[in-house]
């Protein structure tokens, strides 16, 4: 009788170490489909960020990049590309800009949230300067065009002509400090 | 009460003159959706077969091996031959199917060049699609009417498939969706193009479509996405290219139209002429048409401290939506005379009787 | 709860071991009982009262789908209905019917006393009906209950969630306390409390399904109480886990559901495929072929459930490499499911079959449940699951497996156990008419569903086109058809279960096994000396 209760503790005690490892691996996906989409593009938003060494620039095709935007939610800001497109030979550095305008009365902080498609192409897409890196104050009434630098690698592969980058600008005035909030400044130095 | 029954008599003849029998999925109109249907066909005869074969036997024994017919029981209870068997055969029928499965899956990630891009954003409950080479930029509603919907009127044949605004697309050419959304997760489906593709916000996902045959075609939104899920369908008329040139022309001349009437003055009892229809079209889901709201859920307008109290702050959240709430942000759906309208009618119908207006021109500021 | 004092016989039951006593008497006895049987007992009637209220909304859902247009509820309540009924018979009815039976046969089934773990036993039952009073709560709470489906995709049942979603959660939670709870207590008693010579590999094969879908549990129950303790997180405290503005991916939230989403669909499949391999060898007289590969089948089953779930996302843009991965991975699972399906084909193959309730009930499993895995394998292909995802077809697959499947699974171990556990024999014409009222309605409800999805309506939605009235009205009529008979279902149960025939202690000529030794009724006490096992 000892032996079966010992054997039920042990019991016991490995399947709810293993339940309480699994509620852990449940947070744990959050992390690891990070690291799965950085390997595999799987859900078009992790690609490269940063400076490249210079590539070699690939003058035998040309790719088609486009540039859309969205305002989710009840994003009230005008937020549209500058270009729509343009056909960039792989390798080649370019710079082009979206254009930002707060219409309310009130200082806003907004914050653009990118993803690509074909997501295969992600990972071949590296933005050495981005404004979506970083959050985007605006005042009232203000506006201002938001650059963004990238390069296309050569070895994008050959069955990619087109790709889509888009941006969608989101409303996080509510998530700033309140100090700030209170701001009237455009404080793009606030970081 | 007789009107009840008369209108469910009314939606009942209207729906058996209308219903057909159609048991099977549609053959569409597109190279891949061809390819999607014979390859459901393949699928479902390999099924049958199997299907047969096992009930076959099965029914065999039920039978032949029954005990009212004196069937003694066998001994055999393995045989690892037949088991083996059993499982290899299974194996390479797969194999039979997965080959052609993935021959057409790849033909549908074809990413060669489009000859037109749109953008398709999903909208709690409607669709909106923006032209990216050409300044076209529309929302696409449900055009069902409430009566239909609630049975006091007879449904006519494309009861719920029919929108405002349909997508128009050049017939023969390769058309990319670029698919998004703007609140919940939805899903852009035409049967016909065996295209479906989930619009999810923040991201942005691609499909194409490649359509000879001009014509009508319809589906629907596949992903729970709210209380109007059901009434959020997708229309999309396929053009000869002169046409869809044409298309294309009275579209820019429209919305160069729709800028002039936005400088032009308007009376008050114009405004909630204009309004109402506004308002039944676009708040009414949420609002109830009687601007009662849906409680707990949505707020009323009847009485509403915004419908009535200054214009300014009724203006804006028209406008701008209110974060975190189901309320969106119309500016970019609306014209400025619709919305102009709209505020006007919300401020002196619906049971308020604020007695003010706004004029389009005044709108621009939000 | 008024149902739970239903007098079972076994009550009555002194005349054996002097060393142990009967049940306490009323209300107490329910409460505190740490006894095997009197748990499942609970469990199996809390089953069934959520079986027949998630029941009532699929009636709810089906009359107002009955013609087009919106005529009984409005779409709000319309999607509270889809979201409960799907919830209520997934968490409510199916698993607690199946811990029920667990509860009750596997401790007979293997020579043991009772659980390993009596006192977690009656925790794990009790904490259920609070779980479920609070998710049915929500009903009357401002701004209704969940809306958002039994999927509860992100954004639309965080930002976008009704009020109630904090309830939903904290029901979610206890419910999957009460799922882990019972699932180490089957695990421990099936690897401790066997009696001596009842090897794993002489196990009857409902104990072995059971012993596997625990192990699932244990691994998935856990990723579930994450993905709503993550919505908990980012609805009240700020957080992004699923929130494109805050760098969040609504996409994560499919692929942790579905983690835990896809075992748990065989977690309410497997051990009905454990009732089914205990009934047919009965009827057929003839043992069960390829035993060994039945559980080998059953392991690789729930091992390939862990690397498919994306199956049900194949419309979200994953890339041509995860389509194909998750599209073979998927048709592989045809294959186990196929060696089941023929070796019960097998086992009745030149047997001496006769056809009593239970028997029906198993067979019926087995055709539809074949259809269903037919229509699964079918959805498993990427390309053309682009048509069906999200339609009426995976509607009706997913019934298809279910009802008849996991539900029909439960009757026909209901019927065929039903005798040990009161004594009397249920009325055999009353369980054929409920039998065939059953069949028919479920066919005429779900087999139609396939062709409106075929034909292109989509699923979960208040009101339709009008080319899926007619077959909307057939499978409406099926589910009323369905519905009723259930209550020949109750009927035969609750007055049967008191004054039908007497049962021996084999029941069935053809029943082999521990739990056919013991006379019927069980006694309250069975197995207080291990029997011995050769």
């Amino acid at each position: 009788m000892r032996d079966a209760k010992q054997a039920n503790t042990r019991v016991v005690v490995r399947l709810g170490v293993t339940a309480v490892l699994m509620f852990g691996f449940g947070f744990a996906l959050v992390p690891l489909y990070e690291v799965f989409c950085d390997i595999t593009g799987l859900n078009g938003k992790n690609f490269g960020r940063g400076d490249v060494a210079a590539l070699e620039v690939d003058r035998s095709r040309t790719v088609k990049v486009q540039f859309v935007s969205t305002n989710p939610e009840t994003m009230p800001w005008e937020f549209k590309p500058v270009e729509r497109s343009m056909r960039i030979f792989p390798g080649e550095t370019h710079q082009t800009a979206y254009f930002a305008a707060n219409p309310t009365s009130q200082w806003m902080v907004a914050q653009a949230v990118p993803s690509v498609t074909p997501a295969e192409a992600a990972q071949y897409l590296t933005k050495i300067n981005c404004f979506c890196f970083d959050r985007q104050p605006l005042d009232a009434g203000a506006s201002q065009e938001m650059p963004m630098v990238f390069v296309v690698s050569p070895e994008l592969p050959a069955h990619i002509s087109t790709i889509t980058v888009s941006y969608a600008l989101y409303d996080i005035t509510a998530s700033e400090p309140v100090a700030l909030q209170d701001k009237t400044k455009t404080g793009s130095q606030l970081l | 009460m007789t009107k009840a029954l008369l209108a469910l008599g009314l939606s009942l003849a209207g729906s058996s003159a209308m219903a057909d029998w159609q048991v099977n999925l549609n053959r569409g109109v597109t190279e891949i959706s061809n390819a999607v249907f014979d390859l459901h066909m393949l699928i479902f005869w390999i099924c049958v077969v199997i299907g047969v074969g096992v009930f076959g036997v099965m029914f065999y024994s039920i039978f032949m091996h029954r005990k009212s017919k004196g069937a003694q029981a066998a001994h055999f209870h393995e045989n690892t031959t037949v088991e083996v068997v059993w499982t290899v055969i299974p194996f390479l029928i797969l194999i039979g199917m997965a080959i052609p499965a993935t021959g057409t899956l790849m033909d549908m990630y074809d990413t060669s060049e489009a000859d037109v891009d749109i953008q398709v954003t999903g909208y709690q409950w409607k669709w909106r699609y923006q032209y990216l080479d050409e300044d076209i930029d529309f929302f696409s509603n449900m055009s069902t009417p409430r009566e239909e919907i609630y049975n006091e009127a007879g449904k006519n044949p494309n009861y719920l498939l029919e929108v405002d605004n349909p997508l128009v697309i050049p017939a023969g050419k390769k058309v990319r969706f670029l698919i998004t959304a703007n609140d919940v997760i939805h899903s852009w489906w035409v049967p016909h193009f065996a295209v479906k593709k989930d619009a999810i916000p923040g991201f942005i996902n691609e499909s194409w479509v490649r359509v000879d045959e001009p014509g009508v075609y319809r589906g629907q939104c596949t992903e729970l996405c709210g209380k109007d899920h059901g009434f959020m369908p997708v229309v999309v008329e396929v053009k000869p290219q002169a046409e869809y040139e044409a298309w294309v022309a009275a579209q820019k001349a429209k919305q160069a139209a729709l800028a002039d009437a936005a400088s032009q003055s308007y009376s008050i009892d114009e405004l909630i002429a204009t309004g109402e229809g506004v308002y039944q079209r676009v708040c009414a889901a949420c609002h109830a048409p009687n601007g009662g709201g849906v409680p707990g859920a949505f707020p009323a307008i009847t009485g509403s401290a915004i419908a009535t109290g200054p214009i300014a702050d009724h203006i804006n959240i028209v406008a701008n939506g209110k974060s975190g709430t189901a309320m969106q942000a119309f500016k970019e759906q609306l014209s400025a005379v619709d919305l102009a309208a709209v505020v006007t009618y919300q401020r002196n119908r619906l049971g308020n009787a604020v007695g003010d207006f706004v004029n389009p021109s005044d709108i621009q500021n939000y | 709860m008024a149902t739970v004092d239903i007098d079972l016989p076994h009550v009555k039951d002194h005349d054996h071991d002097p060393h142990h006593h009967g049940p306490a008497k009323g209300l107490g006895r329910w409460l505190f009982t740490t006894n095997h049987k009197d748990i499942g007992s609970m469990y199996l009637i809390f089953s069934l009262c959520m079986f027949l209220i998630g029941g009532l909304m699929a009636l709810v859902i089906r009359a107002e789908l009955f013609q087009p247009g919106l005529q009984l509820v409005e779409p709000e309540f319309f999607n509270q209905m889809t979201t409960m009924h799907g919830l209520i018979m997934v968490f409510g009815a199916v698993m607690p019917a199946f811990v029920g039976l667990a509860n009750w046969m596997i401790p007979m089934m293997i020579g043991a006393p009772d659980m390993a773990l009596p006192r977690m036993n009656n925790w794990s039952f009790w904490i259920l009906p609070f779980a479920f009073l609070i998710l049915l709560s929500s009903l009357l709470m401002e701004g209704g209950a969940p809306n958002f489906g039994w999927t509860f995709y992100a954004p639309l049942s965080t930002t976008y969630g009704p009020p109630s979603t904090t309830f939903f959660i904290f029901g979610v939670h206890i419910m999957g306390v009460s799922s882990i709870m019972g699932a180490i207590n089957i695990i421990a008693t099936i690897l401790n409390l066997r009696a001596p010579g009842m090897t794993l590999m002489k196990m009857p094969l409902f104990v072995w399904t059971w012993l596997i879908t625990a192990f699932l549990l244990i691994a998935v129950m856990p990723v579930l109480a994450g993905v709503v303790t993550m919505m908990l997180m980012d609805i009240h405290f700020g957080t992004s886990f699923f929130n494109a503005a805050g760098g969040g991916d609504p996409v994560l939230f499919q692929h942790v559901f579905w983690f835990f989403g896809h075992p748990e669909v065989y977690i309410m499949i497997l051990p009905a495929f454990g009732i089914v391999s205990e009934i047919i060898p009965t009827f057929a007289r003839k043992r069960l072929f390829g035993y060994p590969s039945m559980v080998y089948a059953v392991a690789s089953i729930a091992l390939l459930s862990f690397i498919v779930w994306a199956h049900h996302m194949f419309t979200v843009g994953m890339p041509l490499v995860g389509e194909v991965f998750f599209m073979f991975a998927t048709m592989l699972i045809a294959v186990p499911t196929g060696v089941k399906v023929f070796n019960w084909v097998a086992t009745m193959f030149r047997g001496s079959m006769t056809f009593e309730t239970p028997m029906l009930f198993a067979l019926a499993f087995v055709v539809l449940f074949t259809i269903g895995g037919l229509s699964g394998l079918m959805l498993a292909i990427a390309p053309v699951d682009f048509q069906y995802h999200d339609t009426y077809f995976v509607v009706a697959h997913f019934h298809y497996v279910l009802v008849p499947g996991a539900v029909f699974g439960i009757m026909a171990g209901v019927y065929y156990w039903l005798p040990k556990w009161t004594g009397h024999v249920l009325n055999e014409s009353l369980g054929k008419f409920h039998f065939w009222m059953s069949f028919v309605g479920v066919n005429i409800t779900f087999f139609p569903m396939h062709f409106v999805g075929l034909a292109g309506m989509p699923r979960r939605i208040p009101d339709y086109a009008l080319q899926f009235a007619d077959f909307n009205s057939i499978a409406s009529v099926g589910a009323f058809i369905f519905g009723l008979s259930q209550l020949i279902f109750v009927y035969n149960i609750i007055h049967n279960a008191r004054v039908g025939e007497k049962a021996t202690a084999q029941v069935w000529d053809g029943a082999h096994g521990l739990e056919w030794t013991v006379p019927s009724p069980a006694p309250y006490h069975t197995f207080s000396t291990p029997p011995k096992v050769d």
